[in-house]
């Protein structure tokens, strides 16, 4: 690995004056490193950071067919990764004008890294430095305890996709209600949960509470308090209770572990947490990477078609530009590309800002004639999808954005595929042209992990019951014993999963006319105790 | 099997009335008039997803760079590594993690190789995507999609399984794949044989060592033996002659000036010879009738893949191994290599096949001198309900045979343990009287590669 030649790098240097002009923002240094094949076979594994730590899975071709990018949310393979200076990568024998057009398309996924709010908690510190840290205290840790490092980090990063991201994120945008603990136990849980007052109760208290406050000022509250201890003389005791039992303030699973597991506060374990920690803080790290990807590609692609058609150093590549850039962004005839759906998302949204459609007036209208000729040339079209990238994910960019106008204007439909029995070939047909179907194809195919709660009301004995909610689709039952395995193992005690089974069963068209098959859930309590499963139905 | 040939075998049971009940499968193998081509070595896996949006990265669209071609080949450099960590782990109380048997076709050009690779899956919570398709209806997902078409218009079409079979488990090399094939399937036995601990064939030959010596006059010596080798003696003459600078010049060779020494005399000598000898002869045989397309072919042949390296590995190469492939006739193929490519058609006679191979094995008169292995794949169909014809022949084969391992894999629409294979075997009784010989395992055609080699046990286990 190397960085590249001083000429590449003023043309990159270049290419970073002209996107500035532009209007993208991004910090001033970058690094370009050549990379080879065989530096690439050991990037690939750890996601092209070049200091992740080691693990053994790394050295073995992993099963991908099933759910790949579900068990992966690092989203790998990137020419560039998000880090402070932000890494990219080469092929050693490109010429210029390629790199170029590769060096916008960098630039523009910097620009996305370093302003889309849901990368926001990486804005501070710098991947490869942590990675780097990371790497050589798990090294020590091996050398201490050998393989049970890895057995570690292998149950740790069986719930790695289960971390609490978006907790995470909601940190940075958390106002205090300048409250103190007792006073929110109170109004939140001791009042809703405990005494489950009726509404208009509830309403008098904080309307009581507000007096005090009034009158009496910084010694409201205490006064306040001795009021309520009248009322309820257990209510301090209640409060201490609450307070010592474990709180689900740990946003997720392997947070909870790491608070709560008795087995890993053993002083003798102790250094599994900080195993647990890296694997948690990785996964964080890469969790907005795989949720933003049709935008972050999209914007991209927007960038470097733009900014290499402008740019004059390059004159004369137009056709040879033309065939890499139309082999990125065409859309195909079936299946998806991230790269050409955000990207005309990105011109819609600009042309359509442009013309002021995001407003009350073109909302109003129901005339086809006059939503084709609404124009009020607003000039904000650049502002707004700047915005957009700045504050939106995939879910919500589709969500908000593909509508019919959308899929009309870029002839998009979803496919489907269908057995024709008689003629024994799978048939690709068009299935719907409605913008609702196209995005609930979409939402289908976007990253997303179960929600796996955590109960302690429920945990009895030391257990720990983890509750699945079901959205629509079973767990992968494979999976689910040596998952669990490795959660008992970090918890010490017997540990059960609440979740449902499916059971599809196939009705021939004859009987209900669609053909739809039928669906019974049945809802299931999974135990793993001493690395035996059971199963019950509930 | 030519389409005349198949109606009138087709009429003939009918008329008996032995005829299988499956009518609509074996009109449909009737009517099939595909050939059993070998497949090209160019085939994209399985269906493609429709709606992925993740595979699409920079690397492959911007640099060119094909990111899934590397790991594969870095990643054997440590098989035993992983097999010792692998055991390690079972004796720590946690199940194994490696699993192996995938080969992978890394590249995509004409010069494919097949490359065996440990593999591993790192488990975790996920949904179960695959459910969405099966709820959908239609088995195939769906996805996006672009440009012109009505709702319900039909855009474009592919054949089914794209002519048939090992799909995914990377079916097909180029030129050369042969030889690969078998290096790699050493390498794939030799994981077998360490990890799953299989058990070893019983060997009924043991008492015939694996090299055998014979004499035979094979051997020079100078000096003495038993017969005179005059041309190599002449040459010695001559050879020492020249030494002695007794030749002045080529043309005017002059042998009554020759010294003689008694070294010069080289003999044939009686020696003992090591004669290398197979003792096991393994037939495959799979059916590859127009009912197996899709995943059955598959599971039949990546089990046959994985008893083939293991013999492979077991027997160091010693094992000598025959492929036939069925369908209402019989037919031997040279190698595992076209064995494995063929391509699914045509109607199912199980017999034909157990036919040709007690014909192979009378003309060869194998009997004799091997251990004969017979290991047979199919979905259990069988045109002959009765297996009339099937049982004399297996029959037969059980006078000569030291096990017969018959998998079935049965289809997804088929009753566990109804298939016409099984149920004439089972009503026999052939099962419990030739236990030790004839061995039935039948599973699910989208079974996993556990259930595989958990299969491969069960026929060859004691």
């Amino acid at each position: 690995m190397q960085l590249i030649d001083q000429k590449t790098k003023r043309i990159m240097e270049g290419c970073k004056e002209r996107a500035r002009e532009a209007g993208l923002s991004f910090e001033d240094e970058s690094l370009e490193y050549v990379v080879s094949n065989r530096d690439m076979i050991e990037l690939m594994p750890k996601n092209m950071i070049p200091t992740l730590y080691d693990y053994w899975v790394h050295d073995v071709e992993v099963l991908r067919e099933k759910g790949k990018y579900e068990l992966y949310p690092s989203n790998p393979y990137e020419t560039v990764i998000n880090t402070r200076p932000a890494i990219s990568f080469y092929n050693d024998n490109n010429p210029d004008w390629l790199n170029v057009m590769i060096f916008y398309h960098v630039i523009g996924h910097i620009d996305f890294f370093q302003n889309n709010l849901y990368f926001r908690h990486t804005w501070e510190y710098d991947l490869t430095g942590q990675a780097l840290a990371d790497k050589r205290l798990i090294a020590r840790l091996r050398s201490e305890y050998g393989r049970w490092v890895d057995y570690v980090i292998e149950f740790a990063r069986g719930i790695d996709n289960l971390v609490g991201y978006h907790a995470e994120l909601a940190r940075f945008n958390r106002t205090d209600n300048g409250c103190s603990k007792r006073i929110n136990y109170y109004f939140d849980y001791f009042l809703q949960t405990i005494k489950q007052v009726s509404t208009s109760d509830y309403v008098k208290q904080v309307e009581l509470f507000n007096d005090y406050i009034k009158q009496h000022g910084k010694l409201g509250e205490k006064a306040f308090f001795a009021d309520v201890l009248k009322k309820y003389p257990e209510f301090d005791a209640s409060f201490e209770k609450y307070r010592q039992s474990y709180t689900p303030d740990s946003p997720d699973l392997l947070q909870f572990l790491t608070d709560h597991s008795p087995f890993l506060n053993k002083d003798e374990n102790k250094w599994m947490k900080s195993v647990l920690q890296i694997v948690r803080t990785t996964s964080i790290y890469f969790q907005p990477q795989i949720r933003t990807k049709i935008m972050n590609e999209g914007w991209a692609s927007y960038w470097h078609e733009n900014l290499f058609l402008q740019d004059d150093r390059i004159k004369g590549h137009e056709v040879a530009f033309a065939r890499v850039n139309a082999a990125v962004t065409a859309m195909p005839r079936v299946g998806l590309n991230p790269y050409a759906l955000g990207m005309r998302l990105f011109y819609d949204l600009e042309e359509m800002a442009e013309r002021g459609c995001y407003s009350y007036d073109f909302r109003r209208l129901n005339d086809v004639e006059q939503r084709q000729q609404f124009d009020r040339k607003t000039g904000q079209g650049r502002d707004f999808i700047f915005n957009v990238r700045e504050n939106f994910c995939d879910f919500t960019f589709i969500n908000s954005f593909v509508d019919q106008d959308f899929i009309d204007n870029n002839k998009l439909f979803v496919a489907g595929r269908r057995l024709n029995k008689e003629r024994m070939v799978w048939e690709y047909y068009v299935r719907s042209r409605k913008a609702e179907d196209y995005r609930q194809m979409l939402f289908a195919s976007l990253y997303h992990p179960p929600v796996i709660r955590i109960e302690p009301e429920k945990s009895t004995d030391g257990t720990l019951y983890l509750n699945h909610c079901l959205e629509g689709k079973p767990l992968v039952n494979e999976y689910i014993t040596n998952t669990m395995l490795g959660i008992e193992y970090l918890w010490g005690s017997p540990v059960q999963l609440e979740t449902s089974e499916a059971e599809v069963r196939a009705v021939s068209e004859t009987e209900t006319g669609d053909g739809a098959p039928q669906v019974s859930w049945t809802r299931v309590l999974y135990t793993m105790k001493d690395r035996q499963f059971s199963r019950e139905v509930l | 099997m030519s389409f005349k040939q198949r109606r009138t075998y087709y009429q003939r049971l009918k008329d008996e009335g032995r005829l299988s009940g499956q009518e609509a499968a074996i009109r449909a193998e009737l009517e099939d008039e595909r050939l059993h081509l070998i497949e090209a070595p160019h085939r994209d896996c399985d269906l493609p997803p429709l709606a992925d949006l993740y595979s699409c990265n920079d690397f492959t669209l911007l640099h060119h760079l094909d990111p899934e071609r590397g790991p594969l080949v870095s990643s054997i450099r440590s098989i035993d590594d992983l097999l010792e960590r692998d055991r390690i782990r079972e004796k720590d109380g946690f199940p194994r993690k490696i699993k192996v048997g995938k080969l992978v076709k890394p590249g995509r050009g004409s010069d494919e190789k097949v490359v065996v690779v440990p593999t591993t899956v790192e488990e975790k919570f996920i949904h179960d995507n695959r459910f969405l398709e099966q709820q959908s209806g239609d088995d195939g997902g769906s996805g996006g999609g672009h440009g012109e078409g009505e709702e319900g218009d039909v855009i474009g079409e592919q054949p089914v399984r794209q002519g048939g079979e090992g799909e995914g488990t990377g079916a097909g090399q180029g030129k050369g794949g042969a030889h690969d094939m078998d290096a790699n399937a050493y390498d794939l036995g030799r994981i077998l044989t360490e990890k799953f601990k299989l058990p070893n064939l019983k060997e009924k030959g043991k008492k015939r060592s694996l090299t055998r010596y014979t004499y035979d006059l094979t051997d020079k010596n100078r000096g003495f033996g038993q017969v005179l080798d005059k041309k190599a003696t002449l040459r010695q003459i001559l050879k020492t002659n020249i030494g002695l600078d007794k030749l002045s010049a080529v043309d005017e060779i002059d042998s009554t000036e020759f010294l003689i020494a008694p070294r010069d005399k080289i003999y044939r000598i009686l020696s003992r010879e090591k004669d290398y000898e197979s003792q096991a002869m393994v037939f495959f045989i799979r059916d590859y009738s127009g009912s197996m397309a899709g995943k059955a072919t598959e599971l039949v042949v990546t089990q046959h893949i994985l008893i083939y390296s293991w013999l492979l590995y077991q027997y160091g190469g010693q094992v000598e191994t025959r492929f036939v492939l069925h369908d209402t006739e019989a037919t031997e193929v040279e190698d595992f290599y076209t064995y494995y490519n063929s391509r699914v058609a045509g109607g199912t006679q199980v017999a034909a096949g157990y036919r040709l191979i007690n014909q192979i094995v009378a003309q060869e008169s194998l009997a004799s001198d091997y251990n004969i292995y017979i290991f047979h794949g199919t979905d259990g169909d069988d045109w002959d309900r009765e297996g009339h014809e099937t049982i004399p022949e297996l029959k037969k084969m059980l006078t000569y045979a030291s096990r017969i391992g018959i998998t079935i894999a049965e289809h997804r629409y088929a009753s566990p343990g109804g298939t016409e294979v099984e149920t004439y075997l089972k009503r026999t009784g052939l099962l419990e009287q030739a236990a030790e010989l004839l061995r039935l395992d039948s599973m699910k055609e989208d079974s996993s590669e556990d259930r595989l080699i958990d299969g491969i046990r069960k026929l060859v286990s004691e």
